[in-house]
């Protein structure tokens, strides 16, 4: 018992301890991170390829994705439907819920697996395999030749991907929603734009634009510090999309209270 | 010139370096020995600031490593070239393009005209043809892949050339191969080498001076003559097993 009572303080340091070492690892990669933008040669084409390849890699499960979430919230909102509401009301709640919510959430989280992963297992198989020593040992940084164009690229594919789910969605909720409720084209539109605020578009974005910048950052720190082989990139990996995915979790929570409720 | 002064090194309770000391003088190859595991690969790495000494010096050029700005360190590694054991090439970039990112001058760099020739010149100082330009690191043996990494190390014209375990993976005809190229390479180019090798025969044949990494600390330091003669127990026991049946012996 009294043993046990030992531990608890030791294990509590070691906990903060192993968090400011994260934290500290991470504010020296963002520092790196600031230093290699001077290096515009370097990273603006590698950013432009990055982009290319996480934006049109991701159009597939994103339309997936999109297509589903709308249907289902259609079929949702037919099950839930009260007959003393006007119909024009269900065009309201399939944009809204798909813009404001749906779409940046479900997307970050889907991309969050799909692009973390591979910037951890690719980062991180070069850390293992002595390919960013490589490139350091060439007084290349590794922050402007590999860091900066996957970040960037995740920032800046991310809000635009968000579009492309919200719009597919909203047009998968549109056909879908017919099929349960006797809901004219006119109604649905008139639905979506009544209540439709240009800020709800700000919205989406902010919020896709920063789960962009999460799951780049993250996952690029996570590969960056990887050890220990294979099994290494393994966890580096694992860690990036359960982080990413807690992160845009929280950061859903912490921009609603700070732009919703102002 | 290349020093370390009282450099140790540990990872969490793992002392791997415990005060090391020795020098590389200009122009001279010296081959770096030890058993698996005992550091000779993080004893490299200090020496162009991969790896920071937790305490000690490692001085190239009278300036020390550890103490250097990002951008010094930068250059300074630009005269330093690195050959990786397994290579470390990039993966995603075929043969030309790794060997062009050995070229540290900026304006050479981005001159396609320059990078080709130049590339296609270190290639061929380390026996391969110019049609391997367009391959891919999977595309290449071992040993190829070996050499491409001694392309792009020199791609640059270092004044330093540090090698790491440069035959191990190789088949006794392509080790050879590598350890004559390291000779001619070190007098074609007047380069100063270190190699960190376990392998006994090669170092005899390449290295004008041996230091034997024992424990964290250089047991021995000297001519392959002065290795022969050595009475040091630990230096004997390195070298017993090559001793008995190898031409170096005589």
């Amino acid at each position: 018992m009294t043993s046990t009572i030992l531990q608890l303080p030791r294990f509590t340091g070691r906990l903060i301890l192993g968090f400011l070492a994260q934290f500290g690892r991470l504010s020296l990669l963002v520092v790196e991170l600031v230093r290699g933008l001077a290096e515009v040669r370097i990273w603006v084409p590698r950013t432009m390829t990055e982009a290319a390849t996480v934006g049109a890699g991701s159009l597939p499960i994103v339309f997936v994705i999109a297509a589903f979430a709308g249907a289902v919230t259609a079929f949702q909102a037919g099950y839930q439907w009260q007959t003393n509401l006007p119909v024009y009301v269900l065009g309201t709640l399939i944009v809204e819920t798909i813009v404001l919510e749906l779409g940046p959430v479900l997307i970050g989280l889907v991309l969050a697996g799909r692009i973390g992963a591979r910037y951890a297992a690719e980062l991180g198989t070069m850390r293992v395999t002595e390919q960013i020593d490589a490139l350091e040992s060439l007084g290349r940084s590794p922050a402007s030749h590999l860091i900066i164009p996957r970040v960037l690229a995740a920032t800046l594919m991310l809000p635009v991907l968000v579009i492309i789910a919200d719009v597919v969605a909203v047009g998968a909720g549109w056909i879908s929603v017919k099929q349960v409720l006797p809901v004219t084209d006119a109604d649905f539109a008139f639905g979506a734009k009544y209540f439709w605020r240009p800020f709800d578009a700000y919205y989406s974005l902010i919020k896709a634009t920063s789960f962009g910048f999460a799951i780049g950052l993250i996952s690029c720190y996570m590969g960056f510090n990887t050890k220990q082989g294979a099994e290494g990139v393994g966890k580096a990996t694992t860690a990036a999309i359960v982080t990413s995915s807690v992160v845009i979790l929280l950061l859903n929570v912490l921009l609603a209270k700070i732009l919703l409720t102002a | 010139m290349i020093e370390l002064r009282g450099v140790k090194k540990r990872f969490g309770e793992q002392v791997v370096l415990d005060g090391v000391d020795f020098e590389v003088r200009e122009g001279e190859t010296l081959a770096l020995l030890g058993p698996s595991g005992t550091g000779k690969s993080v004893l490299l790495k200090h020496i162009n600031g991969l790896i920071r000494p937790d305490q000690g010096k490692v001085i190239v050029d009278g300036r020390e490593v550890a103490t250097l700005h990002r951008k010094e360190l930068s250059e300074l590694r630009t005269t330093i070239g690195y050959v990786f054991q397994n290579g470390a090439l990039f993966d995603s970039m075929n043969v030309f393009e790794n060997v062009r990112l050995g070229l540290s001058d900026e304006t050479k760099f981005n001159d396609m005209e320059y990078a080709r020739t130049r590339v296609a010149e270190c290639l061929k100082l380390v026996n391969l043809t110019p049609e391997t330009m367009e391959k891919f690191p999977a595309q290449l043996s071992g040993g190829m892949r070996k050499r491409v990494g001694i392309a792009r190390a020199i791609a640059g014209a270092p004044k330093y050339l540090l090698y790491d375990e440069p035959t191990s993976g190789l088949d006794p005809v392509n080790a050879d191969i590598v350890d004559e190229l390291v000779t001619r390479l070190d007098e074609e180019l007047g380069v100063t080498s270190i190699m960190v090798t376990h392998d006994v025969r090669g170092a005899f044949n390449v290295a004008d001076r041996i230091a034997l990494l024992s424990d964290g600390r250089i047991v021995l330091q000297g001519t392959p003559d002065e290795f022969r003669q050595s009475n040091n127990p630990k230096v004997k026991a390195f070298l017993e097993r090559d001793f008995e049946n190898s031409s170096f012996a005589a």
